[in-house]
């Protein structure tokens, strides 16, 4: 057992924070987050040349030979900052499944370019009834000669205004919720018969409806077997989950500093706030949950390659305590914060934000614990035949 | 960053496993720790451990400790936890002993570390007061200087199993005009045979007689019992609290309480059917198991930090309030699950073949009194508020 971070990751993590310092302080986000676009691809271009977007690939497929360790360090950084930029969807997803599953001419054609920063993708797997079932698809792909026919309607697509490319998970055979007859596309979004609907999300991002009528897709850009691919989409959105438990550690540890900070300075009563044992055992409360969520996310993110069932157990355990950590983290801190909590002019409520839609990300609270306890209760059975 | 063992920590722990299998007292298996067991066999397997150099792991390895690495600690707690060993008490191995070979001299480290190291000495803590709970540093019990002796007086309690103890340390004032109360006191060791002192047994809430109330009058203890420098005891004292909060996680033990939980919960029926199957009480298990993996991975931090040379900090203050709490939610889970037979009220243990007829089934006699016993994790080794009076002074800096 080893809970040190190698020194190429250390390096990682200092020359991110140099950056970020210097270029993403919180008014600088606001003015982006507020801006057309939303985003900055000139960052985007800084984190590529700063080797972020190489450091999880192996070096065979043009990477730095890292993994999900790096990534994990990458969001903690990104959670402090509050960053917008898509790496979730375009490195953890777009580039897990290339890596994971894609064949050497996907690779060529789409890793060499997400690498150097200069190909986005989105990641449309959740639709408008299936809430967090991976499998409770609606969008169909139909063989049709070289190629798939595609028709359905993805939700809250994280990141599909920004990109050029769309994962897509699409049922090519069985019924709506089968586990079975699931397959991964690779979609270009100005393929004809694609339509978005862009729009900003509460905490700061961008996201689209996306709708496919009758979109043609090569057959080329199915990604690993066709029908079978559920427990690849399982995997990746285990280590996207985990990606998003480190933003959520990093933003709550921000959370919890300003906290800590403006209850030095605020004064009621004559005295600093801070003083007060009441808000004190509550600002301990808020660290140790942070510590609690650092801890989770470490274990989960060094069980992501153990078999399937400690895995998404691991993970589900991660993102239960995640959730609700974050969730106190966040409302704790808008309640010693005040009615400055509430403007919009401070960071803290950003934070807040942020942390509160992280919980509905890749399965809320309650679908995780459900996971977990399900799981557990396989596992048992198991045992005892 | 690694979770995995090496060949050597595999190896590592199939030795402990078999060294436990092996010589593990036969009539203590099964039994766990119990407050009403003899003193012999209290102190049967603290014994064993002391001949084959296992008793004080935690130990710098010139006073006996075993110079494990953190994983290897974890290994040795898992493997003991697995056979519910009765392990060493605290009050020598990580209380007195750390202090005494931390701040002693050489003479109070050869006179009272090897009877720690072997089992063969019983102690007990002589901190808290009736009037020196959370507010320790209020202490009242006196020792006077008196030629080449203390003359102690006062009133401790809360004394744990002091029935069988051999010797005691005890914070005393010794400077009564000090500026600050937490100056003054000193950290002194006795012969619990000396005369004047007196234990006297508290009946605690879950019907046991674990604690006391020791009384000290005109007690006379040579001025070489004392440990360290006169009037600097409470330095020593604040040493021995983050060293106890340390290894109080106790999160092996817990994680074998959920898998007995579990099969509780697979027995008892709810509607006909294992309560284990029933959402409301299954989703209470997984909340437990889930906190209990995020304190574990604390710990394993801590430790992994302590190994790079950081002593126990104020965040073993996070052990200590997050492991009580789910030690105390474990048992009330369990006497949730147990139902109806959480009420029959035993004293004895039916299922050591005594007399009394058995009333219900067995994994639900001491339900209730663990549960009431446990709401005491809370409140000793510095309450948990004022763990967190100790993140808020020393993490949070307020």
């Amino acid at each position: 057992m080893d809970f040190n971070f190698s020194e190429e990751q250390t390096m990682i993590r200092d020359s991110l924070a140099r950056l970020l310092r210097d270029q993403y302080d919180f008014d600088t986000r606001r003015k982006v987050v507020g801006s057309e676009s939303g985003w900055r691809p000139e960052m985007w271009q800084q984190f590529a040349e700063l080797g972020l977007l190489a450091a999880p690939f192996s070096e065979e497929d043009g990477g730095l030979g890292g993994g999900s360790i790096d990534s994990m360090v990458i969001m903690e950084e990104f959670g402090k900052a509050l960053v917008v930029e898509p790496y979730i969807p375009t490195i953890v997803c777009a580039g897990g499944f290339l890596k994971h599953a894609g064949t050497p001419e996907q690779k060529s054609e789409h890793l060499e370019a997400i690498i150097g920063g200069e190909r986005v993708f989105a990641f449309a797997y959740a639709e408008p009834r299936g809430r967090y079932d991976l499998n409770d698809l609606e969008t169909t792909a139909k063989k049709d000669g070289d190629a798939y026919t595609l028709n359905g309607h993805k939700a809250v697509v994280v990141g599909a205004p920004w990109a050029s490319h769309l994962i897509v998970t699409a049922r090519t055979s069985g019924d709506r919720r089968d586990k079975d007859g699931i397959s991964v596309f690779i979609v270009e979004k100005d393929a004809k018969g694609v339509t978005t609907r862009d729009y900003p999300t509460v905490d700061g991002r961008r996201a689209s409806e996306v709708y496919f009528e009758n979109v043609s897709v090569p057959a080329g850009n199915l990604i690993g077997e066709e029908g079978k691919a559920l427990p690849l989409i399982e995997r990746i959105v285990d280590e996207a989950t985990v990606a998003v438990c480190a933003e959520a550690m990093g933003a709550m540890g921000v959370a919890h500093k300003q906290t800590v900070e403006y209850s030095k300075q605020r004064k009621q009563f004559g005295i600093a706030i801070g003083k007060f044992q009441v808000l004190q055992h509550r600002m301990v409360d808020m660290f140790m949950e942070h510590e609690q969520s650092i801890s989770m996310t470490y274990m989960a993110t060094l069980k992501l390659d153990e078999d399937e069932v400690t895995r998404k157990k691991a993970v589900s355990a991660a993102k239960v305590r995640i959730g609700q950590g974050g969730r106190f983290v966040g409302q704790e801190a808008i309640q010693i914060h005040g009615g400055m909590g509430m403007t919009d002019e401070l960071a803290v409520g950003h934070y807040f934000k942020r942390l509160t839609m992280i919980d509905s990300e890749f399965g809320n609270v309650d679908f995780h614990m459900r996971r977990y306890s399900n799981l557990s209760g396989e596992e048992q059975a198991m045992a005892a035949e | 960053m690694n979770l995995e063992f090496t060949p050597e920590e595999v190896a590592f722990r199939k030795e402990v496993r078999e060294f436990i299998e092996n010589n593990y007292p036969e009539h203590l298996r099964g039994v766990g720790a119990r407050e009403d067991l003899s003193k012999e066999d209290m102190l049967a397997w603290h014994q064993i451990l002391g001949k084959k150099g296992w008793s004080v792991p935690a130990w710098p390895e010139k006073y006996g400790g075993t110079g494990w690495t953190p994983t290897q600690k974890y290994i040795w707690s898992e493997e003991n936890a697995r056979m519910d060993t009765i392990m060493p008490l605290p009050f020598g191995v990580s209380m007195v002993g750390p202090v005494i070979y931390t701040f002693g001299s050489e003479e109070i480290k050869a006179k009272h570390l090897p009877g720690i190291r072997d089992g063969s000495v019983w102690w007990c803590q002589g901190y808290s007061e009736p009037g020196a709970g959370s507010d320790l540093a209020s202490l009242k019990t006196t020792a006077v200087r008196d030629g080449d002796h203390y003359v102690i007086n006062g009133q401790k309690t809360w004394t744990t199993l002091a029935q069988h103890a051999d010797w005691g340390f005890f914070l005393c004032r010794t400077d009564p005009n000090a500026s600050k109360p937490q100056e003054g006191i000193s950290f002194i060791l006795a012969d619990m045979r000396t005369p004047g002192i007196e234990v006297k047994p508290i009946k605690t809430i879950d019907g046991g007689h674990e604690v006391n109330e020791t009384w000290l009058t005109d007690v006379r203890v040579p001025v070489e019992n004392l440990v360290g420098k006169e009037n600097e005891g409470w330095t020593y004292a604040k040493f021995l609290l983050a060293h106890e909060r340390s290894g109080i996680a106790g999160v092996a033990r817990s994680k074998r309480g959920v898998e007995k939980l579990r099969q509780i919960a697979s027995t008892e029926l709810l509607e006909g059917k294992p309560l284990i199957n029933d959402d409301d009480f299954l989703r209470k298990i997984s909340q437990l198991e889930i906190d209990l993996t995020a304190l574990e991975f604390t710990e394993l931090r801590t430790l992994a930090g302590e190994a790079q040379g950081k002593g126990p900090g104020p965040e073993s203050s996070i052990l200590k309030v997050k492991g009580t709490e789910i030690q105390q939610r474990l048992t009330e889970l369990t006497l949730e699950a147990v139902g109806h037979y959480g009420h029959p009220y035993f004293r004895g243990f039916p299922e050591d073949g005594s007399n009394e007829f058995p009333i219900g089934p067995d994994y639900a006699h001491q339900a209730a009194p663990s549960y009431f016993n446990m709401r005491k994790t809370s409140i000793y080794g510095g309450s948990n508020e004022i763990q967190r009076n100790i993140i808020t002074k020393m993490i949070l800096g307020l």
